[in-house]
């Protein structure tokens, strides 16, 4: 019964954008896929690892500016940065875990963070390299945007099925020992400062390449975008809290949930200020519409207290309790 | 050579020396306790051995072998395994999960760690619990998948501390029928315990130590008899009556 859900996905997403032809919500499934990336990475190191990430945008921009700087600087096609953007992130990865590691839990989430703003700061401040605010122009690829969709969905599979691989492994089961207890997993033999390297490094790796899809198929970056906080880190957590933390599927269905989200704030819930600002012809509405779509970060946190609150294992992980509050009087049959 | 030697082992914390200057021997096959009133470093002395804590001096031999600083993961793969006073199950994870992630450390693959895994759990008798997440197990079971879990990595020195500490009356003769077991498999074992029904039971040698300082070794009988082992635990008065 499992096994047939995820067939079935993948099914729907092949022929999705031979049914779906308009640009618009190929472009969204790309952005869908492409999150299904960054989350499983993020689950890695934060969800199955336990050590919170807040900083994922810095590998995400890390692999984007090594696609952008590839043409820019190389003159080669932007297309290499899907391997070297992971090997990139890893790059930054490897000194930071090295270094932060000796931090644990929130103190960890907070070099995190910092991490994120201080490579921001260099990606604006190296304008020699980057081209500072400015940011990056690479020409795209295709015109249409049906390539790039089977790009993501593949680089969304490897993910996931990567992910699934790792976590049935022994590497698997010294993450989650480290999530469980670091001193227990020590006294059982796992080098967790090593593991906790690697686990960070299988994240980077996943994210980078997240970040180079990016700026192929966007063809600009700026710091202010591949770096932002709360649109790219936070973002991130939200997909593995939302889709539920320590599953393999939770951050694709946290993905989908979490792209529709933010797009229903982006337009004012889905035009819906618009059409009441047409409909009485108040100008106020429109103020306080652009107000609402600019608090879309407010919306998520509405989101994650809602979600911790009702969900706390996330979609995926109470999936069961869901199913009990929809259909109570099956559930009770079955187990009765 | 003895399978396992502490040397004039000292450690501080800012000015109070929780272990000072303690020294003893384990041969290979005995069972070795350590006793001592509460606080008086006997955990301690486990967290030097495993490296939580650095020595502030002395040196720890196994095989004759300085193992003085190797780190905690280092030591296990060279043998030594140990439970926790206060237990550590990995919660989350079913009790077969947490014997599977103990027997990585001597395995790679997961169909060898799985089958060690379960060879471990039938001999501690803890395989009718393995699919129960570790964190809904009751305190003597957990204290049992502590056991388990340090048997998986398949060591050759034990270091159980108060494993059989919470346990009932039935739990704890099947605790010490478990650790007898532990060393007719050729384990050396050493002992941390406040029931004196096991420690007296099944140890071979007795290291008792007060104030971080040691104050009396020798067989349980002669332990029952040492005046300072009275001392210790009863008080002054009754020790030379």
């Amino acid at each position: 019964m499992r096994k047939y859900p995820p067939i079935l996905l993948l099914v729907i997403l092949i022929l999705f954008p031979i049914v779906v032809r308009d640009h618009y919500h190929q472009h969204l499934m790309i952005l869908v896929l492409m999150w299904v990336v960054i989350g499983s990475g993020w689950n890695v190191i934060a969800g199955y690892t336990g050590q919170v990430s807040f900083g994922d945008a810095a590998f995400f921009g890390t692999g984007a500016y090594t696609a952008g700087l590839f043409v820019t600087k190389l003159g080669i096609s932007a297309w290499w940065g899907m391997l070297f953007g992971g090997i990139a992130a890893m790059a930054i990865a490897f000194p930071f875990g090295w270094i932060c590691f000796r931090l644990r839990g929130a103190y960890f989430a907070l070099a995190t963070l910092a991490l994120n703003e201080v490579m921001r700061h260099i990606a604006t401040v190296w304008e020699s390299l980057t081209d500072g605010m400015v940011g990056i122009l690479v020409m795209q690829t295709f015109v249409s945007k049906v390539p790039y969709y089977y790009i993501a969905l593949g680089l969304a599979v490897v993910s996931v099925i990567g992910v699934q691989i790792i976590m049935g492994s022994k590497w698997g089961y010294y993450f989650v020992s480290i999530r469980e207890d670091q001193d227990a997993a020590e006294s059982l033999g796992v080098n967790t400062h090593f593991y906790k390297m690697l686990s960070l490094n299988v994240a980077a790796f996943l994210t980078g390449m997240a970040g180079a899809l990016f700026m192929n198929y966007m063809g600009f970056i700026d710091p202010e975008v591949v770096f932002s906080l709360h649109d790219i880190s936070i973002m991130a957590i939200l997909v593995g809290i939302v889709g539920g933390v320590g599953t393999i599927y939770g951050p694709v269905v946290g993905a989908f949930v979490m792209v529709a989200v933010h797009e229903f704030f982006r337009t004012g819930f889905f035009g819906f200020f618009k059409g009441i600002a047409a409909l009485t012809g108040s100008d106020m509405i429109i103020v306080w519409a652009k107000y609402v779509m600019q608090a879309h970060v407010l919306g998520f946190g509405i989101l994650v207290v809602l979600v911790i609150l009702l969900l706390p294992n996330g979609i995926v992980g109470d999936w069961n309790l869901i199913v009990k509050k929809i259909f109570p009087v099956k559930t009770r049959r079955v187990t009765g | 050579m003895s399978l396992f030697e502490v040397k004039d082992l000292v450690k501080y914390f800012g000015g109070l020396a929780a272990v000072n200057d303690v020294s003893f021997k384990v041969e290979q096959g005995e069972i070795f306790g350590l006793i001592g009133p509460n606080g008086s470093g006997k955990t301690t002395m486990f967290n030097l051995i495993s490296d939580y804590f650095k020595p502030t001096s002395g040196k720890i031999y196994f095989k004759g072998e300085d193992i003085t600083g190797f780190k905690t993961h280092k030591i296990c793969h060279l043998g030594i395994g140990r439970t926790f006073q206060v237990v550590k199950p990995l919660g989350r994870m079913s009790v077969l999960d947490n014997v599977i992630a103990a027997a990585f450390s001597r395995v790679n693959t997961k169909h060898e760690a799985r089958d060690l895994a379960m060879e471990t759990l039938e001999f501690c008798e803890l395989i009718h619990r393995k699919d129960v997440l570790a964190k809904s197990l009751p305190i003597g079971e957990r204290k049992r998948l502590e056991i388990t879990r340090a048997m998986a990595t398949k060591p050759e020195l034990l270091l159980l501390d108060e494993t059989a500490a919470g346990l009932n009356p039935s739990e704890l003769d099947s605790a010490i029928e478990l650790i007898k077991r532990i060393r007719d498999k050729g384990v050396t074992i050493i002992i941390i315990e406040h029931i004196m029904k096991v420690i007296m039971t099944i140890s071979d040698r007795i290291h008792a130590i007060n104030f971080g300082q040691t104050i009396a070794q020798g067989t349980p009988q002669e332990m029952a008899n040492s005046p300072a082992v009275i001392e210790a635990y009863l008080g002054e008065e009754y020790a030379h009556s």
